[in-house]
């Protein structure tokens, strides 16, 4: 099985090979470019066929696929002169949540997100992308300079979810992911959150309560993973397949539900295949959302995103 | 068979139709209804003395939870009482299935509560001051916050923005729900949303934190209280005991999580025993609406409940500084 490639994707993988096979021995005598070409346009043909009909538990791997874009990638690539900020004034520098300002199209953010690590060093370090208190007070912290200086707020979501530790409870996890919910919901200057990879629950929230909830096309969104959902609600954790599919954790299902905004495409094969074109999309669906929402007064955007809070849920009345 | 294994020798002897096996023995030897075991001491309690001292053991000073409504006629005032939003009903509109259907868990859990959703809001008086109480009750659901519940929160607090009147809620939940997906975490947005709107009206709104508040609720309005007050020796948390035991790979610490714990921390700002909750509460009321402390409030509560067996004394939290 080849590492690169997820478990559903071993058939491209297969081809692959051939193909790199094929260029080796064609580059002495034989010429095999016709072959080549024709197993390259199957190649495509299949990854279309295979991502065309993607079950939820099959694009939970894609979010969580170890080589897709994090946060840093995506701001080295679409703002500019990105200036770091840590710290929450009072604890320390939770290293799960980075944010900074940074020029987008030559404008002045904020720029805030969860950072995962690519290898278990960094992964230490980042707690795998799952925040303590001091990373959700830090995010807020420079949400309210973001409003005090008047900077479009630009959150990228990405974690398993806020980190169920001793200290993190003693240090008031609810209390920090509550504040956060509370301040956003009047943070008087817009605000544009894009799930990358993970959108695992009230982690994910406290930094994206917004007036544009915008979802990568493989990304998920969730109040519980679907394994923790599994083994509460199946009792058994060998359910999450079904458990995926019940709670309905994909951009698709979320934006028929109107939860979500927009949707971003990702390139065949998902986010990690391009992140240049990756970044591009996201760059474009930023843009648009940013434009929209500063052609609202500063009262115009806080009732639509107020009234847009309240609309959430469904029941009888 | 594995039972077998794990009866003592002595069990083994019996026949096996003298043979019962520990948990059956256990609620037979105390027949519903007339006694009650406190789980935490283990006293048997007459259950009349019981409900006498509001669910609160006698002995021991543990507090049972309580239903939702059971709850909020506990703490408000007979007269004056009007439910808000219980025409707020919930649907099924994922079709969600587990290994139970949603549609058949709301069903069961109406009629074991006799509520339509985990979440009772009542407009009422306490000592004569109008306020808006909200009520959690565990048994729905585990208390659990999807539509009704957000929905219903969020009216209790207009009425109370539109009265100009205090909000009380009483949390005790598990958390969001997951059988409405993402629209329950949702719902954390929507509830502590509408506070904003009560704190820029100056209007208090006090969390009462009972046993337990964990997840999404505890994440959300239970925390944002100008005032936060818990019942002695509650849950409450962000993530479960069992989740944290697993993550960390350790023994949590005795007491972990629970009201004094909370206190030490700095998490709440008082631990108060039920007996005190409504003369505690008005009275801080009051003084930040500004307002006369309504006159022998103690002593209504007393002749009230003229049978209330007096606690022991536990508040001790309040007395002395935290030590450092």
């Amino acid at each position: 099985m080849n590492p690169d490639f997820l478990d559903f994707e071993q058939p491209i993988a297969e081809l692959e090979a051939k193909i790199d096979e094929l260029r080796y021995v064609s580059s002495s005598d034989v010429n095999l470019g016709d072959e080549v070409e024709r197993l390259e346009e199957k190649v495509n043909t299949l990854t279309k066929s295979i991502f065309s009909k993607l079950t939820s538990k099959q694009i939970g791997q894609l979010a969580r696929h170890p080589k897709r874009p994090y946060t840093f990638d995506i701001i080295d690539r679409i703002f500019t002169d990105f200036q770091q900020l840590h710290g929450d004034r009072a604890y320390g520098d939770d290293k799960a949540i980075i944010g900074g300002m940074a020029r987008f199209e030559g404008n002045p953010v904020m720029v805030i997100g969860h950072q995962k690590g690519r290898d278990t060093k960094e992964n230490i370090k980042r707690n795998f992308g799952m925040p303590r208190p001091e990373g959700y007070r830090k995010a807020l912290r420079l949400m309210k300079m973001a409003e005090k200086f008047h900077l479009p707020v630009i959150t990228f979501v990405d974690t398993p979810g806020a980190y169920p530790g001793i200290g993190a409870e003693e240090r008031g996890q609810s209390e920090a992911i509550a504040r956060n919910l509370f301040e956003m919901a009047k943070l008087r200057t817009p605000i544009v959150s894009t799930i990358m990879g993970e959108g695992g629950s009230g982690g994910a929230l406290a930094i994206a309560v917004a007036d544009k909830v915008m979802m990568m096309q493989y990304s998920t969104y969730s109040v519980i993973s679907p394994e923790g959902c599994a083994s509460i609600l199946w009792k058994d954790a060998a359910k999450a397949p079904e458990a995926a599919e019940a709670l309905g954790i994909t951009a698709d299902k979320l934006s028929k539900l109107n939860l979500i905004d927009r949707i971003i495409t990702e390139p065949l094969g998902g986010a990690h295949r391009d992140y240049d074109a990756v970044s591009s999309s996201i760059r474009e669906a930023l843009e648009a959302s940013l434009r929209e929402l500063r052609a609202l007064s500063t009262d115009q955007l806080l009732e639509k995103r107020y009234q847009k809070l309240m609309s959430f849920g469904q029941f009888d009345s | 068979m594995r039972d077998a294994l794990n009866m003592s020798w002595f069990e083994k002897l019996l026949p096996s139709r003298i043979r019962t096996d520990a948990t059956t023995a256990k609620k037979k030897t105390i027949p519903e209804g007339l006694w009650h075991k406190c789980p935490a001491c283990k006293a048997v309690l007459y259950r009349a003395d019981l409900e006498r001292n509001l669910e609160v053991c006698p002995k021991c000073n543990h507090h049972e939870r309580l239903s939702g409504r059971k709850r909020l006629e506990m703490f408000l005032d007979e007269s004056n009482r009007e439910e808000i939003a219980a025409n707020i009903e919930p649907i099924d509109f994922l079709k969600f299935k587990d290994s139970k259907k949603y549609k058949d868990r709301l069903t069961a859990a109406q009629k074991e509560t006799d509520e339509k959703d985990a979440l009772i809001v009542i407009k009422g008086q306490v000592h004569g001051v109008p306020l808006v109480a909200a009520a959690f009750d565990f048994r729905f659901l585990g208390g659990s916050m999807g539509s009704v519940v957000g929905e219903r929160f969020v009216q209790g607090a207009n009425e109370a923005l539109r009265q100009n009147i205090p909000y009380i809620v009483f949390s005790a939940s598990g958390g969001a729900r997951m059988q409405e997906a993402l629209s329950s975490l949702m719902q954390m947005a929507k509830t502590s949303a509408v506070l904003t709107k009560l704190a820029e009206a100056d209007i208090p709104y006090v969390s009462v934190l009972t046993d337990p508040t964990m997840g999404g609720v505890s994440a959300s309005f239970a925390m944002l209280g100008d005032i936060i007050v818990a019942e002695p020796r509650a849950l409450i948390g962000f993530a479960g005991p069992r989740v944290i035991e697993q993550t960390v790979g350790e023994k949590l610490p005795e007491g972990f999580q629970r009201s004094e714990f909370l206190i030490e921390k700095g998490a709440i700002d008082r631990i108060i025993t039920r007996h005190k909750l409504r003369a505690d509460i008005i009275d801080m009321l009051c003084m930040l609406t500004h307002k006369p402390q309504p006159a022998n409030m103690e002593e209504i509560d007393a002749i009230a409940k003229p049978e209330v067996i007096k606690p022991v004394e536990d508040d001790e939290t309040e007395e002395k500084p935290a030590e450092q």
